[in-house]
């Protein structure tokens, strides 16, 4: 039986589906980026360590995992582009789905849940920015397996 | 940042500012249009009474590697509602990098009274200038654009090689990394849709950026004939060819040297790396 994903990520991709128009899926996600909370002090700073940032995000993404007493991790988020709202986005959704989910569930995510939020209709370079912010949440649930 | 007037380029006229725009944010010779590389921009606020033209959606076959006809062109035109005299402005994210992409394309269909905002959409935003949600509504217009001429502006993959095996110039605008090859593969992800990393000979590395200032505007043209002149000895009187990836960010150097430096002959070779880094037979350096 395949490993599910996180519940919250997996109510997300429900949601999408009813999606019809791309004024719809825009509008869907400008409320998410709205919710977008950067990183608290307490868990990291400017400048940031570059070994958080993601490789290959034009719009300057970081992320921090930050092991749980449970077991599972937190995830932190910060994109430092001002116009980066589609990573603005996609760091909500992680951040929400992710944080405190079962590690196993977050390491099975795959990085084509972009095109089930934003569609395929978006450029390579957002597309590869945008699974590489996934990747980067997967990798740490992966390296604590 | 100087007046654009006073920068020194060859065709100051195909620069507007943000402050010509909040004065004609009602003029019905002009129609605004922003174009992002981020989907949710627009929706999420544009200038008052612009139009969205998205490169994916509106620009490009949706069935061949290739742009609208003109029979697309003729309808994105009157959905936007422009006339041949209408004056464009495009402007966008990126220091304007998918409003020059835009700009390309329209002159392809000989729509050029077409400008840039200079500083694009970080600009306006960061000036306090109002953003609205509001779409406006557009009384469509009937437009017959020529056809689409590739001749002039854009290269084919052919004409590329021919233009490097007599030693024509080429600028290759991509990042330093993509172009010497090391950033093709990342762990378990190829970057670039290319299976081999380089770059096409001859090529003289400046990455597209090295154009803009941080606030997304222009260089003077002094700063830039140093880069592009100076730095890598191109000849402004010389046939010359920009490529990157699949042509976006070279768009952004086309205008550059066409608009700003006076280049006499710059085409754009949208096939990029994606076409010629996956070719069978071409030769490639690294």
């Amino acid at each position: 039986m395949a490993t599910a994903l996180p519940p919250k990520l997996q109510e997300y991709l429900d949601d999408f589906r009813f999606i019809t128009t791309r004024e719809e899926r825009a509008d869907f996600l400008i409320d998410i980026a709205d919710s977008f909370q950067p990183v608290p002090p307490a868990i990291a700073t400017k400048p940031y360590d570059e070994a958080h940032r993601v490789i290959g995000c034009e719009s300057e993404a970081f992320v921090w995992a930050v092991d749980r007493p449970d077991g599972r991790l937190d995830y932190y988020f910060d994109v430092l582009n001002p116009q980066g709202l589609s990573a603005m986005a996609m760091s909500a959704i992680l951040d929400e789905a992710c944080s405190g989910a079962p590690l196993e569930q977050v390491a099975n995510i795959s990085g084509d849940v972009v095109f089930s939020f934003f569609g395929r209709d978006i450029s390579m370079g957002k597309g590869r920015g945008l699974t590489e912010l996934i990747n980067a949440v997967v990798y740490h649930a992966r390296q604590r397996l | 940042m100087s007046d654009i007037k006073s920068r020194g380029y060859a065709n100051a006229d195909k620069l507007v500012s943000t402050d010509w725009v909040a004065a004609h944010l009602n003029d019905d010779n002009v129609r605004i249009i922003e174009s992002n590389e981020d989907p949710l921009l627009y929706p999420s606020g544009h200038i008052p009474g612009a139009v969205e033209v998205d490169w994916v959606k509106d620009l490009n076959d949706p069935l061949r590697r290739d742009y609208l006809d003109k029979a697309g062109f003729d309808a994105l035109a009157s959905r936007i509602g422009i006339s041949p005299e209408t004056t464009v402005i495009f402007y966008g994210d990126k220091s304007n990098w998918w409003a020059t992409y835009a700009l390309w394309v329209f002159e392809l269909f000989g729509h050029s009274n077409a400008k840039i905002m200079d500083g694009g959409r970080l600009k306006w935003a960061e000036e306090g200038r109002e953003l609205t949600r509001e779409k406006p509504t557009v009384a469509p217009s009937s437009y017959a654009a020529p056809e689409r001429d590739d001749s002039q502006i854009r290269a084919f993959r052919d004409a590329v090689l021919q233009h490097i095996q007599a030693g024509g110039q080429l600028v290759d605008v991509r990042s330093p990394g993509e172009f010497s090859g090391e950033t093709l593969h990342m762990p378990g992800y190829p970057q670039e849709g290319a299976v081999r990393g380089g770059h096409i000979p001859g090529a003289s590395s400046v990455p597209w950026s090295r154009a803009a200032n941080d606030d997304g505007t222009f260089k003077n043209a002094a700063e830039l004939r140093a880069i592009y002149l100076d730095e890598i000895g191109l000849n402004p009187e010389e046939p010359t060819v920009a490529y990157c990836r699949i042509g976006e960010r070279s768009s952004h150097t086309w205008f550059v040297l066409t608009n700003l430096l006076g280049f006499g002959d710059v085409r754009n070779y949208d096939g990029s790396w994606t076409e010629w880094g996956n070719s069978v037979g071409l030769p490639i350096e690294k």
